[in-house]
This record gives C-alpha cells, sequence and structure tokens, in this order.
C-alpha cells in the first residue's frame, strides 16, 4: 500500500509560529513556498535557494522534506536551512522528536531517521532584526543542473555595524552539507570590511572537503567556494545594513 | 491491487483502474488513450511528458498515477478549443519553433502555464520557464520567439 503524504494538512501548510517564526510543512511544495509572500519577505534567500531545484516542473512536486531527506550533499535548500538554524519536527511510531537540521545528514543518500520515521515540518527561528541569509551555487549549466558547489551564509550585524552572528554552510564539497566554523568565527565581532570577508571566505575553502570527479576536480570545487562565499557574505552584509528587514 | 482512480482530464470527467505503481503518464496513454504526451526520458530531465495539475506544471513521470484522484489536469489533447488551435500552438507553427515535434506538447504545455500567470513574459522569463523541457531540433530561440509572438497575440486579443 502506499500512503500519499501529501494530503496530510499539517504537512502541506505553512504558517507563522507564535514566536513570529515560521512552521513549513515538510511537503509543502516549492512552487506553493514560492506564492507565499509573507515568508519571501523574512527568508527570500530561502525562496531563491529553493527555487534552485531542479525545472518549474520539478518545483511543482519538490518540497523542503524531501531535499533533506533525500541526503544529496548538492541538495540546494539545505544549506541555507542550516545557516539560519531551521530545526525539524519528526514523526514517529514512539511520538515527536524535534533536532537541528544539521543533526539529520549522515552520509550521501542517508539522514538520521529511523525505517519508522517521518519528517513532519521544517522550524525557521523568527527572522532577527539586521540579519540576512542568501544561498549561491555554481552549475556548469544555468538551468537543469546540479551544484558542483554552494554556499549559504547567515549573517546578523551588531548596534555597532559589527558581524554578530554568523553561518556558513557549504554544498557539495563534502559527504553532506559541511559547516565552514573556522570561517564563522573568523567574522565574528568583526567590521566586514572587504579585506576581512576575502578572508573568511578563502578559510571556508581551507575547511571544505571536495572530491575530484567527471563533474569538476577539488581545486576547482575550492576555489569556487571562496568566491561563492565571498559573494554570499558580501550579499548579507550589504542586505542586513540596510536594515535587514524588520518582520 | 489496482485501484480506481477518478480525475477530471481536459474538463471530462474520467475514470481508470490503476496499479499502485503506475505513472499519471501511465494513466494518460495506455489506460486514457491521450498518447498526445510523450514519454522521453521517464526521471524528470526532459519534460516531454510535462501536464498541468491544478494549472502547475509537472512531468507525468514523475506523479503517480493513483496521486491523480480528484485532479484537474490539461494535457495536450485539452489545449485547443476545437478546431482553433491555442495561441502558442499556432505561434509554434508559424516560426517554425517545432521540428520533428516530440518535445512539443512539453513545451506548449510549459508556455500555457506560464503565459497564465505572467502574460507579459520576458525573454529571460520565457527561457527560465522551459528550461525543463529538452528539445534537439530547433536550438530553442525560434521557440521563445514564438511563445513571445503567442503572449502578444493573446495580449492584443484581451485588449479587444
Ligand atoms: C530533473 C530533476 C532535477 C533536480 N534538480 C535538483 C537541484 O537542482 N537541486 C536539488 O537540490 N535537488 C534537485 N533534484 C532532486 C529533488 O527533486 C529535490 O531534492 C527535491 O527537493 C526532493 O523533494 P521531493 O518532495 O520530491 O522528495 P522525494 O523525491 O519524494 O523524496 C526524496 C527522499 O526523501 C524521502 N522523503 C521525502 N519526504 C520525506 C518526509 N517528509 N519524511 C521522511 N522522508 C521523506 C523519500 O522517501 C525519498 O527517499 C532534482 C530532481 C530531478 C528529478
Amino acid at each position: 500500500m502506499i500512503v500519499d503524504l501529501k494530503h496530510i494538512g499539517e504537512m502541506c501548510s505553512v504558517v507563522r509560529t507564535p514566536d513570529k517564526g515560521w512552521r513549513i510543512g515538510a511537503a509543502v511544495s516549492v512552487r506553493q513556498l514560492g506564492a507565499n509572500g509573507d515568508l519571501a519577505r523574512d527568508y527570500p534567500g530561502l525562496i531563491e535557494a529553493a527555487q534552485l531545484i531542479g525545472s518549474l516542473q520539478v518545483q511543482s512536486r519538490a518540497t523542503l522534506g524531501g531535499n533533506l531527506c533525500n541526503g544529496a550533499p548538492s541538495a540546494d535548500a539545505v544549506p541555507l536551512m542550516m545557516s539560519i538554524e531551521a530545526r525539524v519536527e519528526i514523526a514517529g511510531t514512539r511520538g515527536r522528536r524535534m533536532v537541528n537540521i544539521e543533526s539529520l545528514p549522515v552520509a550521501p543518500g542517508k539522514v538520521a531517521l529511523t525505517p519508522d520515521e517521518l519528517l513532519v515540518a521544517v522550524l525557521l527561528p523568527p527572522r532577527p532584526a539586521r540579519s540576512a541569509a542568501r544561498y549561491l551555487r555554481f552549475t556548469p549549466r544555468r538551468e537543469m543542473d546540479i551544484a558542483i558547489a554552494g554556499s549559504g551564509v547567515a549573517v546578523r550585524l551588531g548596534a555597532a555595524g559589527e558581524i554578530a552572528h554568523a553561518r556558513i554552510t557549504l554544498a557539495s564539497v563534502a559527504p553532506v552539507p559541511l559547516r565552514a566554523t573556522k570561517a564563522e568565527a573568523r567574522l565574528i565581532g568583526e567590521r566586514p570590511t572587504a579585506a576581512l570577508l576575502a578572508e573568511a571566505a578563502r578559510i571556508a575553502a581551507g575547511e571544505a572537503k571536495p572530491i575530484s570527479d567527471t563533474r569538476a576536480s577539488a581545486d576547482y570545487r575550492r576555489e569556487l567556494v571562496a568566491v561563492l562565499t565571498r559573494r554570499a557574505l558580501d550579499a548579507c552584509v550589504a542586505e542586513a545594513g540596510v536594515g535587514g528587514s524588520k518582520p | 491491487m489496482k485501484t480506481v482512480v477518478q480525475c477530471e482530464v481536459n474538463g471530462e470527467p474520467r475514470e481508470a483502474l490503476v496499479d499502485p505503481r503506475d505513472t499519471l503518464l501511465q494513466l494518460l496513454r495506455d489506460r486514457l488513450g491521450l498518447t498526445g504526451t510523450k514519454e522521453g526520458c521517464s526521471n524528470g530531465n526532459c519534460g516531454s511528458c510535462t501536464v498541468l495539475m491544478a494549472g502547475a506544471p509537472v512531468c507525468a513521470c514523475l506523479v503517480l498515477a493513483g496521486e491523480a484522484e480528484g485532479a484537474h489536469i490539461t494535457t495536450i489533447e485539452g489545449v485547443a478549443d476545437g478546431n482553433d488551435l491555442h495561441p502558442v500552438q499556432a505561434a509554434l507553427i508559424q516560426h517554425g519553433g517545432t521540428q520533428c515535434g516530440f518535445c512539443t506538447p512539453g513545451i506548449v504545455l510549459s508556455a500555457v502555464a506560464l503565459l497564465a500567470e505572467t502574460p507579459q513574459p520576458t525573454s529571460g522569463q520565457i527561457r527560465h520557464a522551459i528550461a525543463g523541457n529538452i528539445c534537439r531540433c530547433t536550438g530553442y530561440d525560434k521557440i521563445v520567439t514564438a511563445i513571445a509572438a503567442a503572449a502578444a497575440e493573446m495580449q492584443a486579443g484581451a485588449r479587444q
């Protein structure tokens, strides 16, 4: 017997949580996500990342839950969700549990769910003031291609314009989406000068553990990490600096 | 165990017996005889089997037949109004946007979905909308020209 998860109410809805965050049903399609203007105002980078998935046909079907549970190191919506510290709600025969997204991917094609478990929803925290999050990827073809490297960045600026919080998660350069924690640490408390952002991006490239395959060499992927991370940091700092939209 | 699926295809109620493993593509072609929808890669990459479900383009090869229960589906057979071709179809003929024709039904449905939401698309939006439809004959330029012409034609029609 096959059960269609896309008819379970809570898995198909997008709702604001009491703390002004979001609860996105795991079976909400990327097409539906894109149609939610309020969500797009809070997390434009998430919508943008999800809209990189496949074609419009694929996006009519693709979900954030599937993007996560597919377990691909190249999953386009995952790095940004990790960087904004999203959590997931999991339901199983023994009840429900909540985990950080980061603990879900364990190996290519494998996530930390037991056979009786189902991902029910993705929970986004409220968007902090003076913050922004963006994901950039590189594909040899502009459309319908899989990232050979990607970088999902979240930044929050402090009162003096310094970087108060930063997260960088890399795609396609490790068996699972990879946090660049050394690069993040380099940024904290510093003023976001072009030189600093470039330096942090270089550190992130050093943290990447890419392989060489038919699609790209390890060196090329590493170089891409530096470029994409720098650009994503630039974009986030600019966006967070101009107010980073108070929700 | 086979089950009965009831759905609406091109505005008409249809019913068919399907296996849980059947795809919407098999339902349309093999059970309902609607062979205008083409099977290409069978894994969502080529877009030949594009149909609309509630107005949204999907690859019929990636939808289970059972999911069609209660759905409103548009296939290429439902695009023309009797003998009057849809402006997208007419423009593809006029501008030479079709050669072997295998990808054309899918392209038409992607374009119809685009124009329903974006009546005056830019060339970039047209290219993005058909990025999931592979054509190995035309080189795409004439398809983009045709869709832009159809958009203009439909706008002119709407103004009358
Ligand atoms: C042509 C094509 C192009 C693609 N391009 C991209 C791309 O550019 N970027 C990208 O990131 N991905 C891409 N993908 C992969 C895929 O479409 C996306 O990862 C999508 O987000 C998967 O979502 P889905 O709902 O379709 O999941 P499914 O494909 O239905 O499921 C994927 C896996 O996750 C499991 N799963 C799904 N939902 C749940 C849940 N709620 N709880 C537990 N397990 C679950 C399924 O059992 C399955 O093992 C592409 C796929 C195709 C066919």
